[in-house]
Order: structure tokens, then C-alpha cells, then sequence
């Protein structure tokens, strides 16, 4: 299975579009321009492009002609345009492979982009996530530690589910609170702190220690290389 | 919310789930369960389930008993104590009207306006209850398993296998516990929540006596939350620490100050004590909340605030150096009766509007606060808590704070409600009353 992470541009990106990858389990990096998105390259290449063109549309276009004319054609890029923007796609069908409109809905996003995927035989939903003795099915949203099933709560799943997909990773609550519960979300990074709490508590004694608090940073999952 | 929903509903398909029990609260904090098959749970999350709402204490009228119970699916949980072969999640609802309006009478949904109105000014609500509570041989007399202290009976392995029943439930509940011990009081015990926002620690606090006293009905004992059981002993406290975060900083804190609080800090102390009076009934709804209110047992009695003494109605406690995030206040009368989320309601309308109107602090109580003779407390401005639920419902009744905080539907049943529980209170004759007046009078 290819799990190659996706192009976004701009840098950064609009947070849902970000939120929106990262809960349908897409690994992407943000680019700021071609030069960027060369020296980042994966070694195994991008496994897509998401383009998006609402506020810069002319950076975005020649973003796309950048991907395409570069050895090894960068292929599928899925372009995000405003409706006012529809009619700039004329005679520039050859800059994308698929496009969708924005403001866009999460869910027809992600249903565009794997249909593109599979289209383009680049289908790369990774659907068991296995860490250790834990094991997260991410199809039907069950995780279990050492076959013993964990019961959770929905967001404990989506944040044991980013975690454990981002292993030794360190995270700020902001970005956890950005990632996981999205930018809207009321009530301040201590929601992450409770939250942790709850799933250790779940994992039990033994596994509590998965989730380690990085002092006056945030927290990283995964045991720490030393006890290897 | 759709991916919540289909998260609840895989779940209950992969897993084998055979019931799922709708959880909702009364209005004087009686948990309500219905069961429901996995084949409705659909159609529950996405229309709500019909119910008869006249059968509930405080809800409708009987010419409007139609009611909605609204999943949230948010709270979806498999129940760690099901039976092997049917396992068994329970949810916890919203309250609506049968036109899908939320029910003013819905204790969660009266919390909810109320942290609404907190959000509204930037603030988040955190609350971290100390639970405590006894255990009994049985529910008809108050007779302790033990008669000793904490150290006697930890090796007894009726308390042990409670004790280590109740936290294994808990932590599978994701409700994290800070730490227990035995209380004061023969066969009590005291179990701390670690903080989390108000409404979720109201659906814990209603999770967590069910599990306290499911554990406890299994090993063939009695737990109860009764807040004074036995005459001539401490009572059940739920002393709880309350902060307000503006999204990461802990609005409570100022470094500068010598008691290490922010202005918000202060005059949310402030608007606690001011209103105290009239939130009593709330935190403390039982004719029998009364009893435990005496400082021969360090429960509140007057209405004060200080950082050492334990009977101070408000108590600051001395935070870790440099743990800002920590700064919090204790407020000491509630009791583990009250209905949960009516009391964090009426506790955070009185801060806020200490907060809103800028009170200022008294100063902090001295220690011989006791030692004082009522003249010379009245002299210094310090008014004493109810002394019964009587005195509660007559203080409350003038409330503006606490209509507004309940709404006019709960607020008059409550007062309807507890003006009865008073008067029926009142015709008894107590062994106590037999005891001394019935030779002698």
C-alpha cells in the first residue's frame, strides 16, 4: 500500500482543509512554491497535489503548470477554485486533474480525493494502523491493545487516532486542539490535557506511558527510543 | 456530527452491542436510563426518541407529555460492568420538545445556557469535585462496615474490592480519578475528580455515583451519598474547585499578588459569597443537607473566604510554585445530593456576576472566626449559610441570580417541590424530640 504524502499549497494552508486531511488520515506537507516543493519531495515522490486557488489564483495556476511540465509529471492534482473563479478554468483543463468547489464540504472533499486516488491507482487510505500491541482500524473505527478492544469515546478515538498515526511526533496542545477538534472548537488547550488524561486512563498502567507529556511543549506518542 | 454518529453506530455493530441505554437527569438529579435496541438507535440519533415526559420529576405538564430525548453522541460509551454476552453502551440526551425545541426543565440543558453565558464573555468553566459518601450493611439502616479508621481496614477485603472495583469502573468510564482514601467518618471514603469543563464533570458526576453504588449493590453493601447518615459523625461533602480559563491561561492567576489571584479571581469569590445565600437550596437541597452544615464537623457555616481555614466557605488553596495553570478556588458547602448540573448552574452565575459587576473582596477570614459572638460577626458583615431548607427556599425564592440561572420553569418547580419536602419535614416528630420531652414535658 503507497502512502505518499500529498502536496498542499499555499503555505499554510486554510485549517479546514488541513483539519479535514488529517482526520481522513492523508499524510501532506505544505509547500510555498515549486523550488519548495522539489527540495521537499519525498524520496518515494508526492502522491498527489491539492491546490488551492481562492486567494491567489495566479500563484496557484502557475503552481500547477510548475507540477506539470517538472520530469515525472505530478499527478492527480485536485484544484480548490471559488465559484468566481470557475470561469478562469477555461483553457487551462490541462493544469488539474479534478477540482472542487470552495467553501468546500469536508465530506465531498475527502470523497473527491479518494475517488482521484483510486482512479489514478494511487489509492492510499492506510486502514489498520498498528503501533505495538495497539491496533487501530480505521475502517471500522476500533482500536484494541494487545486484542483486548479499548472502548472510547469519539473524540478519544480521533485523538488516539492522530497520535498513533504521527508516532514520535511532537505535538503542542494547540496543534492537537487544531488537528483533532478544529479550529473552532471552544474551550482552550486544557481540552487536550482532559482528554490525554482520559486515554490514559483507558490504556491502562501499563500503556499509559504511549501518550508522554514533553515538558512545556505538548505531548508525543510512542515509546522513547532509550527504552529500546 | 455525522462522523460522530456513524462512529457510535459502527461501534454498536462491531462490537456486538445488544442495548444501549439513554441517559438523562431529573430535576433533582435522579439519573432516568432507557434502554433502547441497537435497531432504534439510529433513528434516535438522527430524530431523537419519544417519551412520556409527565412521568419525570419536574419536566411537563401532563397536556404536553410528548418529549424527545436527543443522543449526544459525543458521550457514547460501552459500559464497562455489561453482562459478558450482551454488551451494553449508554449515551447521555438532551431534553427536547416533541416540536425539537430544547426543554427548559432539562437540568444538562440549564447548564449548557450557563456556560453559554460564560463562553459569551471568552471564559471556559473547569470543576473538580471531591466526592464522598459511606457504605452501609443495607439501605434501611446506617450500619458501617467497620468502625475504624483508614489504615484498619484496607486489608479487609470487602473495602479493598470495592475500592479497587469502583476505580477500575471509573478509568474504563475515562472519568480519572485523583486519589482516595478513607474519610473522617466510619465506612466513608472520599474520591476526587480530576478537573475537566462543567458539563462533562456534571454527566461524570451523574456516571460516578451510579458506578459507586452499582459496585457497591454487587458486593451485597449499600453506598449512599446522603450527606448526613449518621448523627455525631462528619457528613458527605462534594467540596469543589472551580477555575475559569480565557482559552489556555488560567484567568484565576496573577502572579503579582500576594494570594496569587487575578482581579476575575477575586470578584468571582466575591460574587460566590455574595450570593451564597441564595444558591444554598441548590447545593444543599435536602432537608438532611442541614444537618451536615455545622462547623463541629468542618462543614461551612459562615460566609467567608480564606486560604487555611477549612471551614471557610470559600477556601484559595496554596498552589504548586510555578504551576500557574493550578490556581483555582474551592467552594466547600455542596454536597454529593445535589443535582449537579443545576449546582455548577447556579455556582457559576454567582461568580460570573461577581465577575460582570466588579464586586470587591472582602478580606481574607482570620481563624478564631468561630470564636467570635454573633454580634461581633454581624458587626464584621459576616452572614451565616441557611440553617435549614426552609430558611434555603425562602432566600432563594427572592433571587433574581438564581431565577435567571435556572429559568422560570425550574426555578419554580424546585421551590414548589422543596416548599413541600419542607412542610411534610416539619410535621414529624424526631426519637430525638420522644428522647427528651416525652418523660419530662
Amino acid at each position: 500500500m503507497t502512502n505518499a504524502a500529498l502536496l498542499v499549497y499555499p503555505d499554510p494552508p486554510p485549517p479546514l482543509l488541513a483539519q479535514t486531511l488529517d482526520l481522513s488520515g492523508h499524510p501532506w506537507k505544505a509547500v510555498a512554491n515549486a523550488s519548495v516543493a522539489a527540495a521537499q519531495e519525498p524520496a518515494d515522490g508526492w502522491g498527489g497535489a491539492l491546490i488551492v486557488a481562492d486567494d491567489d489564483p495566479e500563484g496557484a495556476f502557475s503552481m500547477c503548470r510548475s507540477l506539470r511540465k517538472r520530469d515525472g509529471v505530478l499527478a492527480p492534482v485536485l484544484l480548490l477554485v471559488t465559484g468566481a473563479q470557475l470561469g478562469e478554468l477555461e483553457l487551462r483543463e490541462d493544469l488539474f486533474d479534478e477540482f472542487c468547489l470552495s467553501p468546500f464540504h469536508p465530506k465531498e472533499l475527502e470523497a473527491r480525493l479518494r475517488h482521484l486516488l483510486w482512479r489514478t491507482g494511487r489509492g492510499t487510505h492506510p486502514e489498520i494502523v498498528e503501533y505495538g500491541d495497539l491496533v487501530l482500524n480505521l475502517e471500522t473505527y476500533q482500536a484494541a491493545l494487545s486484542g483486548r478492544p479499548l472502548d472510547l469515546t469519539f473524540m478519544e478515538y480521533e485523538l488516539l487516532k492522530f497520535l498513533a498515526t504521527h508516532p514520535q511526533k511532537v505535538f503542542t496542545r494547540e496543534q492537537l486542539l487544531s488537528r483533532v477538534w478544529g479550529y473552532e472548537y471552544y474551550g482552550g488547550a486544557r481540552t487536550v490535557d482532559v482528554h490525554v488524561r482520559r486515554l490514559r486512563a483507558k490504556l491502562g498502567e501499563e500503556h499509559a506511558n504511549l501518550i508522554q507529556t514533553v515538558r512545556s511543549v505538548g505531548y508525543r506518542f510512542g515509546q522513547t527510543r532509550t527504552l529500546h | 456530527m455525522q462522523a460522530q454518529s456513524d462512529y457510535v453506530l459502527r461501534t454498536v455493530e462491531e462490537r456486538g452491542v445488544r442495548f444501549v441505554r439513554l441517559w438523562f437527569t431529573d430535576v433533582l438529579g435522579f439519573l432516568k436510563s432507557f434502554e433502547v435496541t441497537p435497531a432504534e438507535i439510529e433513528v434516535a440519533l438522527e430524530e431523537g426518541m419519544t417519551f412520556d415526559g409527565s412521568a419525570i420529576e419536574g419536566y411537563s405538564r401532563v397536556q404536553e407529555s410528548d418529549m424527545l430525548l436527543m443522543p449526544d453522541a459525543s458521550t457514547f460509551e460501552i459500559v464497562p460492568w455489561h453482562d459478558e454476552d450482551a454488551p451494553t453502551a449508554r449515551i447521555f440526551c438532551d431534553v427536547h420538545h416533541i416540536t425539537t425545541e430544547p426543554f427548559d426543565g432539562d437540568p444538562r440543558f440549564v447548564l449548557k445556557r450557563n456556560l453559554e453565558r460564560a463562553r459569551e464573555r471568552g471564559f471556559t468553566f473547569y470543576a473538580g469535585p471531591e466526592m464522598e459518601f459511606f457504605y452501609f450493611q443495607n439501605a434501611h439502616e446506617p450500619e458501617p462496615l467497620d468502625q475504624a479508621g483508614f489504615f484498619d481496614l484496607t486489608h479487609g477485603d470487602s473495602v479493598s474490592n470495592l475500592r479497587k472495583n469502583t476505580i477500575l469502573n471509573l478509568e474504563a468510564m475515562g472519568i480519572p480519578v485523583e486519589y482516595s482514601h478513607h474519610e473522617l467518618g466510619p465506612s466513608q471514603h472520599e474520591i476526587d475528580l480530576r478537573y475537566t469543563d462543567a458539563l462533562t464533570m456534571a454527566d461524570n458526576v451523574m456516571t460516578f455515583r451510579h458506578i459507586v453504588r452499582k459496585v457497591a449493590h454487587d458486593l451485597g453493601v449499600h453506598a449512599t451519598f446522603m450527606p448526613k447518615p449518621l448523627g455525631g459523625e462528619f457528613g458527605s461533602g462534594m467540596h469543589t474547585h472551580l477555575s475559569l480559563f480565557e482559552g489556555d491561561v488560567n484567568a484565576f492567576h496573577d502572579p503579582g499578588d500576594e494570594y496569587g489571584l487575578s482581579k476575575v479571581g477575586k470578584h468571582f469569590i466575591a460574587g460566590l459569597l455574595m450570593h451564597a445565600r441564595e444558591i444554598t437550596a441548590v447545593t444543599n437541597q435536602w432537608v438532611n443537607s442541614y444537618k451536615r452544615l455545622s462547623h463541629r464537623y468542618e462543614a461551612p457555616v459562615y460566609v467567608c473566604w480564606a486560604r487555611n481555614n477549612r471551614s471557610a466557605l470559600v477556601r484559595v488553596p496554596l498552589h504548586k510554585k510555578g504551576k500557574k495553570s493550578s490556581t483555582r478556588i474551592e467552594f466547600r458547602s455542596p454536597d454529593p445530593a445535589c443535582n449537579p448540573y443545576l449546582a455548577f448552574s447556579v455556582i457559576l452565575a454567582a461568580g460570573l456576576k461577581g465577575v460582570e459587576e466588579g464586586y470587591d473582596l472582602a478580606p481574607e477570614a482570620t481563624n478564631n472566626i468561630f470564636e467570635l459572638t454573633p454580634e461581633e460577626r454581624a458587626a464584621e458583615g459576616i452572614a451565616a449559610l441557611p440553617q435549614s431548607l426552609g430558611e434555603a427556599i425562602d432566600v432563594m425564592e427572592g433571587s433574581d441570580l438564581v431565577a435567571e440561572a435556572l429559568g422560570e420553569h425550574v426555578f419554580g418547580y424546585f421551590i414548589r417541590n422543596k416548599r413541600d419536602e419542607w412542610a411534610e419535614y416539619r410535621t414529624q416528630v424526631t426519637p430525638w424530640e420522644i428522647d427528651r420531652y416525652l418523660g419530662s414535658l
